[in-house]
């Protein structure tokens, strides 16, 4: 059983100038009292308001692609799903084992092979060196790699270090798969491979939560869309239907902006 | 009474975090597997197109030693026979404890991409960094095991008391990670501020000069908490049982530390990945 709830959680991030960082200003402030005072409110720089006031319930069997407009909160919600972020109001409640899938490097190791950064990656994920070495025939066999595997993973494109990130993390039969746009972007025949795999691999269908701006991925792979604007959700439904809306309100900002 | 009912709504808070807090140290520890292959790999990438390989890190440190034990043999007017196993030995602990330090403070920031990556218990960043200075400091030993041996050095069974000297010292080192590690991904002239606070450390701690040299025991020594750490570990190196008042110190440090981090850990460490 895989569920994933968020009630009313609202995530902001410090975004702090050079001063903000620097121990030896701050300390220097505080000992100076103030005598230059800065704006209110404005001690540590400004704030942006990732997510706010974000309610969400999925479950078993979800597909859901992420729409929005760069910045709108995509990937803080797919971070807050995985577990890095924790809120800073609100609760989350997430049921099951969730694997994130979020940039182009993926935590790699770029001077260590292949097969190297398949066990490294196996640990991240949760496995024992045993666990992974068990399964890493499969694992190579999927990423259709071939003797790529034993060379350093700096000589791969994007579409590899993909394809190797994802073979890993499927391996652990994660029970919910949060993918971040440009994972997916280029090869949808890998994603539809993807999927199959994750089908596969478990029994029950686990969750899937893919952001991303194309609408032939998302029709292809979800169910459902979230279209999020300024980390507030706009709409929740039928994917094809929240897509259409999402494409009415960037042609509409362009409008008006022309 | 609405400010009490705040207060105790937040030390339940606090003691949430607090249970939380702990629970990300004791997983750390159990994915041994995960930070022993960072760790090994953190140290292999520095050394990897090299053909001397990590015993680079051996070669130059004996280069230091034998320079700087041979100048200040001459200055300080010593016996070879006794100063050089004496250097030796305190540098080699305190290549240890500074690099325990200097890494601490940068556990968290170098470990930036993982962090805002994958989901793995924030410890797990410390804990490499110790495993990554202890295997550093198991090839800088030889120095000392050599230089021990050519001038007939034998310690006798006084040495083990470096074994819970070393995990005192680690224990310490869990701490400091976790605390300068977590001011470091905030402040990021943290790290640069520690290490010339270090720097200076040096100096001052007798690693080059010997307590006795001073006129009399000055609270230099007795006030620095790098002396006791220094001379648990090296006493036992050159044969001595080190003295209970140096144990003391170390421990009271190790509790005070513990105390300070775990507040700290607790209260902040949920904001790491947002400033990583």
């Amino acid at each position: 059983m895989a569920s994933i709830q968020l009630d009313r959680i609202s995530v902001s991030f410090p975004v702090y100038t050079a001063r903000g960082r620097s121990l030896k200003t701050q300390l220097l402030d505080a000992a100076i009292g103030g005598a230059i005072r800065r704006a209110p409110g404005n001690r540590n720089g400004t704030v942006v308001e990732a997510l706010r006031d974000l309610s969400l319930h999925l479950k078993d069997g979800d597909r859901v692609g992420l729409i929005g407009h760069n910045g709108a909160g995509k990937s803080t919600l797919l971070r807050v799903m995985a577990g890095i972020y924790e809120p800073n109001r609100g609760r989350v409640s997430i049921q099951g084992h969730a694997v994130p899938l979020l940039s182009k490097d993926l935590g790699m190791d770029p001077e260590s092979t292949g097969y190297e950064n398949i066990i490294r990656r196996g640990l991240y994920l949760g496995l024992t060196k045993k666990q992974v070495r068990a399964q890493l025939e499969e694992i190579a066999e999927f990423t259709e790699l071939g003797e790529f595997l034993d060379l350093p993973v700096h000589t791969y494109s994007d579409g590899m270090r993909m394809r190797l990130a994802f073979a890993v993390s499927t391996a652990v039969s994660p029970d919910i798969l949060l993918l971040d746009e440009g994972i997916g972007a280029g090869d949808a025949a890998f994603l539809k491979k993807a999927d199959e795999r994750l089908k596969a691999f478990t029994e029950r269908v686990s969750i899937i939560v893919l952001s991303s701006h194309s609408k032939a991925l998302i029709t292809k792979i979800c169910s459902h869309a979230l279209l999020l604007q300024q980390g507030k959700v706009v709409e929740y439904g039928e994917a094809e239907a929240v897509f259409t809306r999402y494409q009415e309100m960037s042609s509409r900002a362009r409008t008006a902006a022309g | 009474m609405n400010a009490g009912k705040q207060g105790i709504g937040g030390a339940a808070k606090f003691r949430a975090q607090l249970v939380r807090a702990w629970e990300d140290i004791l997983a750390g520890w159990c994915r041994r597997q995960l930070w022993g292959t960072i760790g090994l790999d953190h140290i292999r990438q520095k050394y990897r197109r090299s053909v001397l390989g990590p015993f680079w890190i051996t070669l130059s440190m004996g280069v230091m030693v034998s320079a700087l034990g041979l100048l200040y043999g001459k200055i300080f007017q010593q016996d070879l026979q006794e100063y050089l196993p004496y250097i030796a030995s305190g540098f080699v602990v305190w290549g240890l404890i500074a690099n325990l330090i200097l890494d601490g403070t940068r556990a968290f920031i170098v470990a930036e991409p993982m962090i805002r990556q994958i989901t793995a218990p924030i410890s797990v960043y410390v804990y490499r960094s110790l495993w990554s200075n202890l295997i550093t400091f198991a090839h800088n030993i030889w120095i000392y095991v050599f230089i021990a041996l050519w001038f007939g050095v034998s310690p006798g069974w006084a040495v083990l008391w470096v074994l819970p000297a070393l995990v005192l010292l680690l224990i310490n080192g869990l701490w400091l990670g976790l605390l300068f590690g977590l001011i470091g991904v905030r402040f990021r002239d943290f790290p640069l501020i520690v290490n010339s606070v270090v720097q200076v450390m040096f100096f001052i701690t007798p690693i080059i000069w010997r307590p006795q040299m001073l006129p009399e025991r000055a609270l230099i020594l007795e006030y620095n908490p790098f002396y006791h750490f220094v001379e648990i570990l090296r006493e036992p190196l050159l044969g001595a049982v080190p003295g209970w008042d140096h144990w003391v110190a170390v421990l009271l440090i190790t509790l005070l530390g513990w105390v300070l981090t775990l507040a700290a850990y607790a209260r902040y460490r949920w904001r790491i990945p947002y400033w990583a």
